[in-house]
């Protein structure tokens, strides 16, 4: 029997460990109870989500895999299969920021190509505290140059991604890493460990002691001991994974191999272990033949170990040399380290003895599951009133100071640290609404684009969840790509208080009825939960990664005006909806009100309108409004066209100015047209029953914004570009 | 006519570069593998962007030692025309086959965004189908690529007209601003004095084909062809 403080460190229930007893017939000995408490962790096992993510769809007639592998799988036509997933790097990257991004990097990457697919783009969802702190100054300087450090090396381009800054994240940040692989529908591959007697290949990095826990370590709280933590991080080799993504790209290719797994959370523990599950196998290694780092390791932290760079490969056994041959090639070892078997059985061994023997199945499959208990949380009671707020007295004013909040202001300074470009696919720079790759050999593109408001699901969880699908889909239409797949990322605070399950069930059921809607399906995700620092949690931030075609590149269109003389369309309809806007955050410091709602439908009908308005080129150019509302949204159609051409709109609206403005009522489009389509714009939009409005023109080099007859915007497009683009670089100045 | 694209470990612009010649030029293009003695009788040798070795110690400072390298500087010695580009043009420094040095970029950052160059020299083998005091809008994408040499290198830089290509603002005059990485004299591509190495940071191969963002790198590698026809 092992000490109940022991289990206790492990992060293991008394009732857990009664389990475990139960289910391998004896007490567990230190070795094993170490796998048991990473791969029963809620990182590995999602105890606590598994209940609730069931509401998700997860089917569609072109999804190759869904939810359960390394990454989702779609078929997008011409024999080829996009691959793609989003993962977290929260709590590593809040430790120690640049490895921990660096690994979020590296980690995702291989989840892609261990699929065999190439990957073609990453994209990142970060989440700071305010700037005015200088430890998030010094996170999101790391974390930047560690995602920059990792995906320039290796040479996958970092094409875009979002951001949003907000005290809750203070000094826990959030990174989420997505990246997508292309692959050839019949070179997929999958965890698999068939056929008693293959071998059992170890190839990368040598395992060393770092990582050990960092699983358990991403299911708790943070709290003053924090830095003892540090060494629970892992560190980066991008050349060594560069090195390993063409080496097993070539193997895969070559079809030497029965399965690949990537060893990423849970190292050799988890990989060795899913890999015989998903076969019905069983496995047995000797760690002996393990390639390590340091010296005097022991079985558990050999198992345990989270070092980066390693893949475990099963080969038939007249392919093991053929294999090692191409390893060797790019300077690696392919090493046998065991076999797999007939059972079910996990064992393994060290120093010639037994030091592990259990069922794969109690490991893999059947850690209890929690229904765990969920109450409204009461600080809705509050958020819900919003005091009356005095009306701008200088919009202007008002418009600068909003555009310059970090999280408005130009992401330029965090781009430009990426190599964006490389593969020279990249057909839209970062900045746009989407970003956009092309498919060699083919018409088609792809556009992804990660999106999750924590303002909107912080006040109103589910609709929360549904605008972060419904949002993420609006910028694709405005690229002109039709969504074909989800992968999502859920950032919650600790799962064992009622109100953050509360937060959870909510969003997933928000996302759950989006993608209904829409008729697109998840292919996977992952949940992190105990984002929480002291007992303060962060905001419900779901992110939405979606992936989409653009059947024609030719065709598609970017956010920015083009020249003079466009006329300037608002396609949706203009609300009075003020609650939970970036301005009431900015200016007012307030996170309070009725966030947007949204109609699906009316949704639905404003993306398909834009769809074919792309399709039968009747655009110059789209851009969705979203946080900083109409206002805004122009703006930035200046600053992203390449001559910063201003214009003049008028609005009618009896709406108030500020909310009319700033306010972020969903499902609404800004495009500009060419006068000989007008026609048969309007009539499109009267045939899918979306209002459509003329609301100005492009031209000069201002930018006025008139309501009912009074001037309430009018400023130089260069001012306002300098201000927006210098914001975030002069909070990193050195003084 | 034959190019050859060198592939290190760590080269990660090796495809685009053997893309852009094979598909954009339709030229006969392979690969040359960096444990090979083997430069398959090429025309033109390119070595290509990455993190060469990963670049963890000196850019390009240990790519230098590959095996294939021994015949890389043969073949320039011969007078063999040779492009390297970014990491590359640091392989070539490092391989003494062009002088200077890289230092970190001013501002301390890795720097991936479009850039202005002008054209210094006109009448190169990577230069002839431009004109002199032609702009051009090129990518780069590097840490290290603030070129250094001493007063005395520059001087004899300059003297012997080995500037090919200059950093610039937009309308062609030499800015703060325009030298981005913070070069000496804006130094952005130069060339050995017997005019068949250069070495360039910016990637013409970013910049071939019009759904990227612009076309103007199409002038070195149609200058390389015109060249070598």
């Amino acid at each position: 029997m092992i000490e109940k403080k022991i289990i206790k460190e492990h992060g293991l229930s008394e009732k857990e460990y009664e389990k475990i007893v139960e289910l391998i017939g004896r007490d567990p000995n230190l070795t094993e109870l170490g796998i048991f408490s990473l791969m029963w962790s809620e990182h590995c096992s999602y105890k606590s989500s598994k209940i609730h993510l069931k509401k998700l769809p997860t089917s569609g007639k072109n999804v190759i895999q869904g939810p359960g592998e390394n990454a989702g799988i779609m078929d997008i036509g011409d024999g080829l299969a996009v691959v793609f997933k989003i993962e977290s790097h929260n709590h590593p990257s809040f430790i120690e920021p640049y490895q921990g991004a660096a690994t979020g990097v590296g980690g995702i990457l291989r989840d892609i190509f261990t699929m065999g697919a190439r990957p073609i783009a990453l994209m990142d969802s970060l989440r700071f505290g305010p700037l005015s702190l200088p430890l998030n100054k010094s996170i999101m300087e790391g974390v930047v140059s560690g995602i920059a450090g990792y995906g320039n090396s290796i040479g996958i381009p970092t094409v875009g991604g979002e951001m949003y800054f907000n005290t809750c994240y203070s000094p826990n940040p959030l990174v989420n890493v997505f990246c997508i692989g292309l692959a050839r529908k019949e070179k997929i591959f999958y965890a698999k460990a068939e056929g008693a007697g293959n071998s059992v290949l170890y190839v990368g990095s040598k395992t060393g002691r770092d990582g050990i826990h960092g699983a358990t370590m991403a299911s708790a709280e943070f709290d003053e001991d924090l830095e003892k933590k540090r060494p629970n991080v892992q560190v980066g080799d991008p050349f060594k994974e560069k090195l390993l993504l063409e080496a097993c790209l070539e193997v895969m290719d070559k079809d030497l191999i029965v399965g690949i797994q990537d060893m990423g959370a849970a190292g050799l523990t988890c990989s060795t272990s899913e890999m015989a599950s998903n076969s019905g196998s069983g496995i047995t290694i000797n760690l002996d033949l393990v390639p390590q780092r340091e010296e005097g390791m022991t079985p558990y932290e050999i198992l345990l170990s989270e070092s980066q760079e390693r893949m475990l490969i099963v080969a038939k056994r007249d392919k093991v040399q053929a294999v090692q041959e191409i390893f060797e090639k790019w300077d690696l070892e392919a090493i046998h380290i065991g076999h797999v078997t007939d059972g079910d059985k996990l064992k393994v061994e060290a120093n010639g003895q037994e030091v592990v023997n259990i069922p794969v199945d109690s490991i893999v499959n059947l850690c209890p599951v929690y229904d765990r208990p969920f109450e409204r949380p009461a600080y809705l009671d509050q958020t819900r009133q919003l005091e009356p707020l005095p009306l701008p007295e200088n919009f202007n004013q008002t418009f600068l100071d909003l555009l310059t909040d970090p999280t408005q202001a130009d992401k330029e300074w965090v781009f430009r640290q990426y190599d964006h470009m490389v593969q020279t696919n990249t057909a839209l720079l970062p900045g746009a609404d989407a970003s956009v790759i092309r498919i060699r050999g083919t018409k088609k593109a792809l556009a992804a684009t990660l999106d999750g408001n924590p303002l909107y699901s912080y006040l109103d969880p589910k609709s929360g969840g549904k605008i972060a699908v419904a949002e993420a889909c609006r910028n694709l239409s405005c690229v002109g790509a039709y969504p074909v797949g989800v992968t999502n990322c859920l950032n919650f605070g600790n799962p064992e208080k009622p109100e953050i399950m509360w937060q959870f069930k909510e969003v997933v059921e928000g996302i759950s009825e989006a993608c209904r809607t829409f008729n697109i399906p998840i292919t996977g995700g992952n949940v992190s939960f105990y984002n929480e620092t002291d007992g303060e949690p962060i905001h419900p931030t779901p992110v939405l990664g979606i992936v989409g075609i653009i059947p024609d590149l030719d065709k598609s269109i970017g956010p920015g005006f083009l020249d003079n003389g466009e006329a300037i369309f608002l396609l949706g309809e203009n609300r009075d909806e003020i609650g939970g806007t970036a301005y009431l955050k900015s200016l007012f410091q307030s996170e309070k009100g009725r966030p947007p709602q949204i109609d699906l439908e009316e949704e639905k009908r404003v993306q398909k309108l834009c769809l074919e308005a792309i399709d039968e080129g009747l655009l110059f150019s789209a851009h969705d409004i979203s946080e900083g509302g109409l206002a805004l949204c122009l703006f930035e159609k200046a600053f992203l066209s390449s001559k910063k051409i201003g214009c003049a709109v008028h609005l009618h609206d009896n709406i108030r100015a500020d909310s009319l403005l700033f306010g972020e009522t969903q499902s609404r489009i800004l495009v500009t047209a060419p006068s000989h389509h007008f026609s048969r714009l309007l009539d499109l939009a009267k045939e899918r029953g979306v209002f459509i409005k003329k609301i100005g023109e492009t031209g000069g080099q201002r930018i006025e914004i008139n309501h009912q007859n009074k001037t309430l915007i009018d400023l130089d497009v260069q001012t306002a570009f300098q201000a927006w683009k210098q914001a975030i670089p002069e909070s990193f100045k050195i003084r | 006519m034959k190019f050859g694209v060198v592939i290190f470990p760590g080269s990660n612009c090796d495809y685009d570069t053997f893309n852009v010649l094979r598909d954009v030029f339709h030229m006969e293009t392979v690969f040359l593998w960096h444990k090979d003695h083997d430069i398959k009788d090429v025309d033109c040798i390119i070595l290509p962007g990455g993190f060469s070795y990963g670049d963890y110690l000196r850019s390009g400072a240990i790519a230098r030692f590959s095996p294939l390298m021994q015949e890389v500087k043969e073949f320039a010695l011969k007078g063999g025309l040779v492009l390297g580009i970014c990491n590359g043009f640091q392989v070539l420094l490092e391989l003494g086959l062009l002088p200077g040095a890289m230092l970190r970029n001013k501002n301390l950052k890795f720097l991936c965004q479009h850039v202005h160059i002008r054209i210094e020299e006109e009448k190169t083998p990577f230069t002839n189908t431009g004109k002199k005091e032609q702009v051009l809008r090129i990518p780069i994408a590097h840490f290290d690529g603030n070129y250094y040499d001493s007063e005395e290198g520059m001087e004899t830089l300059i003297k012997n007209n080995q500037v090919v290509f200059r950093y610039t603002a937009s309308n062609g005059l030499i800015s703060d601003e325009g030298n981005v990485n913070g070069s000496k004299e804006s130094v952005a591509g130069i060339i050995n004095t017997a005019g068949n190495v250069m070495g360039m940071m910016p990637h013409p191969e970013r910049a071939s084909e019009a759904i990227l963002g612009s076309e103007d790198g199409k002038i070195i590698f149609q200058s390389l062809i015109n060249w070598l026809a």
